[in-house]
């Protein structure tokens, strides 16, 4: 079998206002209306609409044989829903098609599963439930963990909850001499299959597609197939994994990426022996060569491939480990308005606005950041929880003396 | 008895404090009725009438005068390479100074044309426009009548070495805040020499503080004798009653000021980590900004306090006022502050204060809680005792208060116009 498997991350945050020290206690409204409902709209004009209405030509045309994945977080389903509900139609015509399939993940895109199985759990069910309620009752049988987040242990948590497989990073660190072209299985519950991103042709679409300086520029079809025919012939899998805003907005238009991709199945048929393959399709086709080996977490972030977007520094530490100790007061509450804003500050969006590794990846963070400096993420952070504190702590009175 | 008095700024537009003290004096004496020409490198025409304001941008000099060329050969002191931005990197350094000594021929030219318009901030050519205002000075004293000369720290100091140059009139120096408040140990040596210069032309020194008097005496080697103290005041010393209202259940511990080495930012961060160790209903503000902010803000997040530990950004008009409103305690933990006046703003809104020693306010208001800037704990300590001890507390706001009232600009206007008698009448 030689098969290419498109996964596309589609994901927005919630991204907070600017909540200044004299709003705690008082104000309760901690997300930027303007600002989500603006972006939403942006993206979906560039980006979304679009590429949904080109795949959607693509899977007619060729009735099956091309086929793509998401994974659509919870967060940006509810901004959808709110702010352009016409997006959402068109997933859902998409879905409809039969040849796209939806993955599960926590449902606020959310770092949980380093911090708590209890919430992942909730999260993970949640989301299922989203989907299932937006699309016609649809149950993912593939998890994808907030930005191919993988470890052993994750693994085994996502494999116990029944699921057949998850995606994650080729990584080079821990692949080694290994290739991330086959189907793996993790290391602690082997009945959980593992597909790898091949960051280079995924990258060479996402990242470099527009880039005037790269030396392989332009990147036509005819020479992705060139690449795609110099995989090993033993190779089975090729698993292209991408921001589904790689498409129109990290990649404008003007690049040709539109013309790249309405050419490309044509190209794939006629010049290689691949298909396309959803990752359920994979794993029931492809038999795993063995086990892959993560002990300690890693992302498809950055060079380092590990959790440094994150998590590691002081203000990120401090505000991740703040937010996690309320779980078992947010449990307790019955309120939907707490459940919702706790679910929301998890986003890993938030953590990644203070990231402090300026020099190295510090301009993509820039580009995606909302704050001129991640010190000043951190400060509107904080205020937002110190507020939100302060509300867990009103709902525990409340709740003793009524 | 006219005085003759040089300024760097006069509000309402200001950048520091001395512009505010500048003010108060000013007024202080229009109070006393004292005939006074105040120069200011730059008016802006809203300053409020209360002396007979100079534009230096608008003296045009007459350089047939042969004395000029004497006064601009005594400022060489001023060169133009010399560096006085603060906060600047390395690289910013290099390429400031390498800019500057390509400019220098133009440079030279342009101070000494006829007519220059001063932009009357700190700015990037600082050393330029103090360089001009001394000449400007110079031919202002030519063309004034007046019996003494007055100029407020070191921006000033070379006009009024030039004034008493040209007229012959005796000098008083008037020292805010000398380079080793401004920057630690390190001190810009330019900066420190027209310090010098200036205390040293003086027939009188007035200093803001009796901590400021001792740096004078041992790091400029001025005669104790030529040093007068004279305390800064306040110029509204009515309580302000505020409406605002408190939205969280906490007590409230501020810190406003720049973020800055002089400020002692960090001590009060380490203070606050001891008292939240303690006392779960307290917040900390750090109100301001400043090159230290960054570093504060990791230290908050490395301590593990960040929810209780508050960081506003700068603070403008309102919400300063809001910000002493909400308070329950003010800190002060500068670690030289030639005077301070910011105390005494939190006093006006009834919020008690603690000082460190370091500063010169702690020798005026005395119902206030002083500890060395680096005592942390004896820091910990004074928080603590004002949150939770309604006694002290109470008995500060009452007698701060009471104590406030004295410090007013036309005490400290009568004491200086006592200093100009003794001078003339040298």
């Amino acid at each position: 079998m030689r098969t290419i498997c498109f996964y596309f991350q589609v994901h927005q945050p919630y991204r907070l206002k600017p909540y200044r020290f004299f709003e705690i206690g008082d104000d309760h409204d901690y997300w930027d209306d303007y600002s989500n409902r603006n972006i939403m709209k942006k993206v979906a004009k560039k980006c979304y609409l679009p590429m949904n209405q080109l795949l959607l030509e693509l899977i007619r045309k060729y009735q099956g044989k091309f086929k793509v994945c998401f994974s659509i977080s919870g967060t940006i389903l509810d901004q959808m829903e709110a702010y352009a509900p016409e997006v959402l139609h068109s997933f859902q015509e998409l879905v409809a098609t039969g040849h796209v399939e939806l993955l599960n993940e926590t449902y606020s895109h959310s770092l949980c599963a380093l911090k708590s199985e209890s919430e992942f759990k909730d999260m993970v069910h949640l989301h299922q439930e989203k989907i299932k309620q937006y699309f016609n009752g649809y149950t993912p049988k593939v998890f994808r963990n907030t930005e191919l987040i993988y470890s052993d242990s994750i693994g085994e948590m996502v494999g116990k909850m029944g699921f057949d497989g998850i995606l994650s990073e080729g990584a080079k660190h821990i692949l080694g001499w290994k290739s991330p072209n086959f189907v793996y299985v993790n290391a602690n519950e082997p009945k959980l299959k593992v597909l790898l991103k091949n960051f280079r042709l995924s990258d060479d679409i996402a990242f470099r597609f527009g880039e005037t300086k790269w030396s392989d520029y332009p990147l036509t079809t005819d020479k992705f197939m060139g690449w795609l025919n110099q995989v090993p012939a033993e190779d089975e899998v090729i698993n292209l994994f991408m921001d589904y805003e790689t498409f129109g907005e990290h990649q404008w238009k003007e690049t040709g990426i539109f013309e790249f991709m309405r050419h490309l199945p044509d190209a794939v048929f006629n010049q290689t022996n691949f298909s396309f393959s959803t990752p359920s399709e994979v794993i029931a086709n492809a038999s795993p060569v063995g086990k892959i080996h993560v002990p300690i977490p890693i992302s498809w972030a950055d060079e380092e491939r590990d959790l440094t977007a994150w998590l590691g520094n002081d203000l990120q530490d401090e505000a991740f480990d703040r937010l996690f100790e309320l779980e078992a007061k947010v449990k307790k509450s019955n309120d939907p308005a707490i459940h919702r804003d706790w679910r929301y500050l998890q986003t890993s969006d938030h953590f990644y606005y203070m990231c402090t590794k300026f020099f190295s990846d510090g301009d993509i963070h820039a580009y995606f950041s909302p704050y001129e400096s991640p010190y000043e993420a951190f400060i509107n952070y904080m205020n937002v929880l110190s507020d939100f504190i302060l509300r867990l702590k009103q709902a525990e009175k409340d709740a003793v003396s009524g | 008895m006219k005085v003759l008095m040089f300024g760097w700024e006069f509000p309402p537009h200001i950048s520091g404090g001395l512009g505010t003290a500048c003010y108060g004096l000013v007024k202080g004496m229009a109070h006393h009725k004292q005939d006074l020409i105040f120069v200011v490198p730059k008016l802006w025409g809203d300053e409020d009438p209360l002396a007979e304001f100079v534009n230096a941008s608008d003296v045009e000099i007459d350089y047939r005068e042969r004395r000029f060329r004497d006064i601009w050969k005594n400022l060489t002191y001023l060169e133009v390479s010399s560096f006085l931005i603060p906060y600047l990197s390395p690289e910013e350094y290099h390429n400031h100074t390498e800019r500057l000594l390509k400019d220098q021929d133009e440079l030279e030219s342009s101070v000494l044309a006829n007519k220059f318009t001063f932009s009357g901030k700190y700015g990037k050519d600082l050393i330029l426009e103090v360089s001009r205002y001394a000449l400007v000075a110079a031919q202002i004293a030519k063309n004034k009548e007046f019996d003494l000369i007055h100029a407020h720290d070191w921006l000033s100091f070379p006009a009024g070495i030039a004034a008493k140059q040209m007229s012959g009139k005796p000098l008083i120096a008037h020292v805010h805040a000398t380079e080793f408040d401004r920057s630690g140990q390190t001190v810009n040596q330019r900066v420190y020499d027209i310090e010098r210069a200036g205390m040293e032309a003086a027939d009188k020194i007035i200093a803001v503080s009796q901590l400021t008097k001792n740096t004078i005496v041992a790091k400029y080697g001025i005669p104790e004798e030529k040093v007068t103290v004279v305390h800064n005041a306040v110029l509204d010393t009515s309580i302000i009653k505020s409406k605002e209202e408190k939205k969280v259940p906490e007590k409230i511990v501020t810190f406003l000021g720049r973020i800055t080495f002089q400020k002692g930012p960090e001590y009060f961060v380490e203070a606050a980590h001891k008292v939240i160790k303690k006392d779960e209903n307290v917040r900390f503000v750090m109100a301001g900004s400043g090159d230290l902010l960054n570093r504060m803000i990791l230290r908050v997040a490395e301590l593990r306090i960040g929810t209780k530990f508050h960081f506003t950004g700068f603070l403008k008009g309102d919400d300063v006022d809001k910000m002493f409103a909400l308070s329950d305690v003010y800190v002060m933990p500068s670690v030289s502050e030639p005077f301070g006046i910011s105390p005494l703003e939190a006093v006006r809104h009834n919020t008690p204060v603690i000082i460190s020693k370091q500063s010169g306010v702690a020798e005026v208001l005395q119902n206030a809680v002083k500890v060395d800037f680096w005592d942390i704990d004896a820091m910990a300590d004074a928080i603590f005792a004002l949150l939770h001890y309604n006694g002290i507390s109470k008995m500060f706001r009452e007698m701060g208060r009471e104590e406030l009232k004295k410090l007013k600009w036309e005490h400290v206007a009568k004491k200086v116009i006592d200093i100009y008698k003794q001078t003339v009448n040298q």
